[in-house]
């Protein structure tokens, strides 16, 4: 096979000792993206294995974001003629989306990927592929006309201080996706207000820093601020709203779940405990005075169902334990929704709340791997 | 009958290249090799010379630190060869077969009239006590214990292991032997599998396990009856070693002889051998092995097994061998999203869920992925049936962290148990060899 010549004729040149060795990682990462690696098992342990690896399940994940990705494109474009009041077409609204969006994914993946690379050439790793799901997230979660070079800053630094100092992939305990926004959030407050960042009017002019874009309520910041809601339910539900790049469809953030679900590669007790949490507390606790606005499209706006699906599921920042899994669920939706309704400053609550769950997943597991110790412990006792 | 216990968790992986039931003899080997490595936890003490005659029964090494524990020459014949590695470390003893078969005469014995005792010196002096293995630790018995109770687990559901009821085939009148003998000594525990030929045995609780690998490994039968506590001893042994005692005590002679399955994808004619323990390997598999590619040959089956080579000696405990391809030519292209069908996976991102159950794989040595720390959870959990976190108890075993590991229930588990998680794990750990270094550190650790 050609490409597998070139590769290996190139390996010696980045391997120890040759002239490119500073660039290992790279090319690791490179041939490992091309090719199983061919490493054989151990003469002790397991002689075979199981087909599946991280960097499988890791882009079956970017998989399942597709359709949010591709509605949240037509979705800018949707909401940037809506808003200055042009007709447009189908592939009119989708390419200008493409044209928000795609600078994003490039900055997002160029600076998180350059500083895994460098960090795993420094540790003399592989590469993690963790970051291919972080990198596409981080575009989709951030407000439309957020300028590249504050992704940029906090991509950095959710790499390196969410991540990287903990351990890289595996280790860490906050989801780096989160960390990124919440550091937009927290220092970056005027283009983050959570309630009117997100339609783009002039993507274009944005950029050259001429003009700002305009913005236009979702309907969380509407709530927050005891407006009534302009977006009826069907709105909420398919996703035509002004809000995060890949927030706003029920629709297609439900075929991501289906997908995650099906591969087994998020835990369907995260998700389903964590709408069975937020359905539970939005009923309970509804907005006062909020008029045209059911307590269940709590669930369908905002970044709800977004990150119950896609944030919460992350499997090194959950709880390992099944029992605790349910609790780290109910809790994040049931949080969120205290968060949105009680704190009149911060319209969105799914984000603090995840984030608040990721410090007490370990908890959690410590519930029920502790009721098997004592179990142990107690058996020991009785004979 | 026997009680039944249904267990959900676990993993069938179903390869190609079953032996079929047909036993025959393999071929002799010239030189029989006893591995003193086979006998985990023990430290031989060689107690013969090159160039010494032994008969088949007769000590090659004894264990340092208890000398009346012998292991015996498998057969009759002169000592070739005391291997020895880095440091001095026995390799293996290996004996040159003479021509006719001498035993050592160990006297037929009445087991009824013996004392728990007795029957420990007999198993000591004819070799037999050193197949004994002991949880906690997953290493060779100590004599001087008294186990709480004895477990056999009468099959094993690994991917091409041998059949206990090809086995042990007309051998049930010694298998009840052995049983009545090791009853003498403790509470004997049987596990069986729906049909097997072994769940009439008397003098002992027979449980039925229904479910999937590894529901026949010893371990997760122990941990589903009467689980493993600190201080406690259990004592295992594999249903051929019982039959083997049996006739022992039946015949005078510790006749190590097994019938192994030689098995997998890469065998032209998968079946039953009759073997004589610490056979060459190449003897057991001549002219069996497909050569149109590389292949990996497996003392043991593909989980839970160890790499050997056509020179190296059959190792004492093992019931089969099996040959996979050994894959590291393979150069596969975008194994992350191409849909591979001819893989085998418990994830749903490849197509095995739509092939037909009874779709036989083959599966090569390749990890199929780079090494991780453990990212997705659940993964080991939904493949080991047992009361214990698997995932948390091999993370304190990592972390050294001797007091949590006891906690979480280190002393029920063998290296075996985690095969099947290591199969399944997307992280690639190497779960077998941390719980083993774990056990062993512990055992340094309290002794």
């Amino acid at each position: 096979m050609g490409l597998k010549k070139i590769l290996d004729n190139m390996k010696p040149t980045f391997s120890e000792g040759g002239k490119l060795s500073a660039f290992g990682s790279l090319f690791d990462a490179a041939e490992t993206f091309f090719y199983v690696p061919n490493e054989t098992a151990k003469p002790r342990g397991a002689q075979i294995h199981d087909a599946i690896d991280s960097k499988r399940s890791i882009f079956f994940v970017v998989i399942a974001l597709i359709p949010a990705i591709l509605f949240g494109m037509w979705n800018i474009g949707y909401q940037h003629y809506n808003i200055i009041g042009e007709e447009s077409t189908l592939i009119c609204n989708f390419l200008y989306g493409l044209a928000v969006i795609l600078p994003k994914i490039i900055v997002s993946y160029a600076v998180g990927l350059g500083i895994e690379i460098a960090i795993a050439q420094y540790k003399k790793e592989e590469v993690h592929e963790g970051f291919f799901v972080t990198g596409i997230l981080i575009p989709l979660i951030v407000p439309v006309n957020c300028p590249l070079w504050i992704i940029a800053v906090a991509t950095a630094f959710a790499v390196v201080f969410a991540k990287e100092v903990f351990g890289g992939t595996g280790m860490n305990i906050f989801n780096p996706a989160l960390v990124t926004r919440a550091f937009l959030f927290f220092a970056y407050p005027t283009m983050m207000s959570g309630d009117k960042v997100w339609v783009n009017e002039n993507y274009i002019d944005s950029i050259n820093g001429t003009v700002d874009g305009i913005s236009a309520a979702t309907p969380l910041g509407q709530l927050a601020a005891g407006e009534p809601v302009t977006y009826d339910a069907m709105d909420t539900i398919i996703g035509t709203i002004p809000g995060s790049i890949g927030e706003t469809s029920f629709i297609a953030i439900m075929l991501g779940a289906l997908i995650l679900i099906w591969a087994g590669i998020a835990s369907w007790k995260i998700i389903l405990s964590t709408f069975i949490g937020g359905a539970l507390l939005a009923y309970l606790l509804p907005y006062s005075g909020a008029e045209n606005f059911e307590w269940w499209e709590q669930l369908t706006v905002g970044g709800f169902a977004f990150g119950a699906v896609f944030m919460a599921t992350d499997p090194v920042t959950s709880p390992r334990t099944e029992g605790g899994k349910w609790i780290f669920g109910f809790l994040i939706g049931a949080m969120a929704i205290i968060i949105r309704v009680l704190n009149p400053g911060y319209p969105e609550g799914m984000m603090l709340a995840i984030l608040l769950m990721n410090v007490f997943a370990p908890l959690f597991d410590y519930f029920f791997v502790q009721s098997n110790i004592n179990k142990r412990a107690k058996r020991a006792i009785k004979k | 009958m026997a009680n039944v216990i249904k267990l959900k968790k676990g993993l069938d992986i179903n390869l190609k290249g079953k032996a079929s039931a047909k036993v025959s003899a393999a071929s002799a080997s010239k030189v029989y090799g006893l591995v003193p490595d086979s006998f985990w936890g023990m430290k031989p003490k060689v107690v013969v010379k090159e160039g010494d005659e032994v008969k088949a029964g007769d000590a090659l090494f004894v264990n340092k630190l208890h000398p009346e524990m012998k292991f015996v020459s498998p057969v009759s014949g002169k000592v070739v060869l005391v291997e020895r590695g880095e440091r001095r470390k026995v390799l293996s003893v290996q004996v040159e077969a003479s021509a006719t078969q001498q035993y050592v005469d160990f006297g037929k014995k009445q087991v009824n009239s013996l004392r728990a005792e007795e029957v420990k010196k007999a198993l000591l002096e004819s070799g037999m006590f050193g197949f004994i293995i002991q949880r906690p630790y997953a290493v060779v018995a100590n004599p001087d214990d008294t186990p709480k109770a004895i477990f056999i687990s009468a099959f094993s559901d690994m991917p091409l292991a041998a059949d206990v009821n090809v086995v042990l085939k007309g051998k049930e009148a010694d298998f009840q032997t052995g049983v009545d003998a090791l009853a003498k000594i403790a509470p004997v525990h049987i596990g069986v599998n729906p049909g097997n030929i072994l769940a009439g045995t008397k003098n002992a609780t027979v449980t039925e396990y229904q479910g999937k690998c590894p529901a026949g490994n010893v371990g997760v039968q122990i941990n589903n009856t009467c689980p493993v506590n600190k201080g406690e001893v259990v004592w295992t042994l594999a249903a051929e070693e019982v039959a083997i005692i049996g006739r022992l005590f039946n015949e005078g002679k510790a006749i190590l002889q097994r019938t192994i399955a030689v098995a997998g994808s890469e065998i032209k004619e998968p079946q039953y051998k009759t073997i004589t323990v610490g056979a060459k390997i190449g003897d057991i598999v001549a002219g069996n092995v497909k050569t149109d590619k590389k292949v990996r040959l497996i003392d043991g089956n593909p989980l839970t097994g160890m790499q050997t080579s056509q020179d190296a000696f059959l190792l004492a405990h093992s019931t089969e061998v099996t040959a996979i391809p050994e894959g590291d030519d393979a150069d596969e292209l975008f194994g992350w999203i191409a849909p591979r069908f001819n893989e085998f996976s418990t994830s749903r991102s490849y197509f095995t869920w739509l092939q037909p159950k009874n779709k036989e794989y083959i599966l090569d040595a390749r990890v199929k992925g780079g090494h991780r720390h453990m990212i997705f959870s659940g993964e080991y959990d939904s493949v080991f049936p047992m009361d214990i976190y698997p995932e948390q108890l091999v993370k304190a075993i990592i972390s050294g962290d001797i007091d949590r590991m006891e906690a979480l229930g280190i002393y029920e588990v063998a290296p075996e148990d985690f095969a099947v998680a290591e199969f399944v794990d997307s992280s690639k750990v190497e779960l077998q060899r941390i719980v083993r270094e774990g056990l062993d550190m512990l055992r340094k650790e309290n002794e």
